[in-house]
């Protein structure tokens, strides 16, 4: 229950001023750690094949939990299915029930864009629009109805700056968004994503397409963007798991095989499959 | 005996390279070939006709006397025909594929009808004329007017303009849909913000070149009916007319009779092929200024 009154104030404080907003928001979390998202039995079927078998996930407010697993366990799927993206695939269906802040998500009642407002994501190739670099970050709150000029360059600017590319970008706003190098487009995605002002990040390997530099850039933006934001990461590279995460969730074959604290599942795994994978021994 | 020598001495180096250039060879001479023939096409016509075209020929009306003769009819006709053909492919055919190509469930029945809809893009445009006698001069009772002959080109344009699209749209990569999925926006904000502005410059290429097919079309007009020597010029979409290649088909088969309408029918073919040429010029302009990079 309290899960839902902590959402309430949420909601009640985006009224008034942004920053405000985010100020308040900063002061709850150091405290905050209930279930945001609490995944009971799910189960997913791509067409006949079964992709994720029940799965009993319980993540936390504010912290970044990282999944990790071989290709092909279902991490990314499981991801896609927290802000329901997996639907885009023809044929999918799922069991179980997905609560998020204590609404089952999977419910057939729920506007996914409402769901997707609250919950962004950045995907595993940068994917700006062939729009400028003002028009990809303006592209949510334009969705969104913002039209006013002044909020709108309010909005960018700050979305910018928590991306940590206002610097790098700030006297070409108006030039398009690919003539930038990976890393920055990437980075544009994320202000992108920041844009609509959500609660959660999905994060789809978001450097796996990206150089070593660009990458540790990315990955102290994740440090960064953690102090405000809930997580969820799926990457292929167990260093930048153990680097930038709180929880570790290995998955493998559609399963959850192990979660825990980051620290103790690459330290001291509990299962056999769990200490072979992060040994080096498959996948 | 295949040895490792083989690879380095018995490899039939000079054979394979002589091949090599016999085969660049034989698709030279295949380009060759066509614009050979283009070339003697358009220098016999422009020959033959170039010196039959000034001011009174192009703004003139019609005659039987060959030297009073000129187009300004046929030019109108074809004009007043765009406007009915332009506006009805627009929005039938980009609005049908958008629904087939982003809302309609692939399946069986989707499939079924796009591939109708190619193998109406292959059926002879003359059946076309007749489909539009039957349902639009005579069911609809509309005779032979310009409304009559834009719809049954637009009919005949119809299915090109649907695939091409349809092409277009499926062109924009996924990852661009996503991104705007991803941030809440609903599937119409994500098709008229993202999807037709990525497609936009592709499908006005393909509506381009859709429109100079119609424009270029005599078939379905000769079924329609249109007057071989038609004096008064169109003013609106109940008047009837006639168009450039339906005056180039006339002057053509008169030429038995009277030599000159050759070279008229010829220098028609010069103003005709200007048009299509500044058209085609329109569409890789359009390509190439509006063509988004991702």
């Amino acid at each position: 229950m309290s899960v839902i009154t902590e959402n309430r104030i949420n909601i009640d404080v985006k009224t008034n001023d942004v920053n405000e907003r985010k100020a308040v928001n900063t002061n709850v979390q150091k405290k905050d750690r209930s279930i945001i998202y609490d995944t009971k039995n799910l189960n997913l079927w791509y067409s006949q094949s079964h992709a994720l078998k029940d799965i009993n996930l319980e993540i936390l407010r504010n912290e970044v939990t990282a999944i990790i697993g071989p290709s092909g366990c279902g991490k990314s799927t499981y991801l896609k299915t927290l802000n329901r993206m997996v639907e885009l695939v023809p044929g999918v269906s799922t069991t179980g029930s997905i609560a998020y802040n204590g609404n089952n998500i999977l419910s057939k009642s729920i506007h996914v864009e409402d769901l997707r407002t609250k919950v962004g994501m950045v995907f595993q190739k940068p994917n700006p629009f062939p729009k400028s670099i003002y028009e990809n970050v303006a592209y949510g709150p334009r969705v969104h109805g913002i039209k006013k000029k002044a909020v709108l360059d309010e909005i960018v600017e700050k979305s910018l700056r928590g991306a940590a590319i206002w610097d790098e970008v700030k006297d070409r706003l108006n030039q398009n968004a690919y003539g930038l190098s990976g890393g920055q487009q990437q980075r544009i995605c994320i202000a992108r994503c920041l844009a609509i002002e959500p609660d959660v990040i999905l994060m789809d390997e978001p450097t796996s397409a990206l150089d070593p530099i660009s990458t540790l850039k990315v990955e102290e933006l994740i440090k960064e963007l953690k102090q405000k934001y809930t997580i969820i990461i799926v990457t292929h590279n167990m260093q930048q798991a153990a680097r930038i995460s709180d929880k570790t969730v290995f998955m493998l074959n559609g399963e959850v095989i192990e979660f825990s604290e980051t620290d103790q599942l690459f330290s001291n795994p509990k299962d056999k499959r769990t200490e072979d994978y992060i040994t080096g021994r498959f996948g | 005996m295949e040895t490792l020598e083989t690879l380095h001495e018995n490899n039939k180096m000079e054979s394979r390279v002589r091949k090599n250039s016999i085969w660049k060879s034989i698709f030279f001479l295949s380009t060759l070939f066509g614009l050979i023939v283009l070339a003697v096409l358009i220098f016999r016509v422009v020959f033959q006709g170039i010196s039959w075209i000034d001011m009174d020929f192009i703004t003139g009306r019609l005659s039987t006397t060959a030297e009073n003769a000129g187009i300004m009819g046929a030019i109108l006709g074809t004009l007043w025909v765009m406007i009915v053909v332009i506006p009805v492919t627009l929005i039938i055919g980009v609005g049908t594929a958008i629904y087939l190509e982003l809302y309609s469930k692939k399946g069986k029945v989707q499939s079924m009808i796009e591939t109708n809809i190619a193998n109406l893009a292959g059926v002879p445009s003359i059946v076309y004329g007749l489909l539009g006698l039957t349902v639009f001069v005579r069911l609809m009772d509309f005779g032979n007017v310009v409304l009559a002959g834009g719809l049954t080109l637009a009919l005949l344009v119809l299915p090109i303009l649907i695939v091409s699209s349809q092409e277009a749209l499926r062109a924009v990569p996924g990852f661009l849909a996503e991104a705007s999925y991803g941030m809440g926006a609903t599937k119409w904000q994500t098709i008229r913000r993202i999807i037709l502005p990525a497609a936009l410059p592709s499908i006005l290429t393909g509506s381009i070149l859709s429109l100079s097919r119609a424009i270029g079309e005599t078939a379905p007009l000769t079924v329609i009916g249109i007057p071989a020597l038609l004096i008064p010029f169109p003013g609106g979409l109940f008047d009837t007319f006639t168009a450039l290649p339906m005056q180039i088909y006339y002057w053509t088969i008169d030429s038995s009779l009277v030599a000159e309408y050759a070279n008229l029918a010829a220098a028609t073919i010069i103003v005709l092929l200007l048009i299509l040429f500044l058209l085609n010029s329109v569409a890789i302009f359009i390509r190439n200024k509006y063509q988004q990079r991702y």
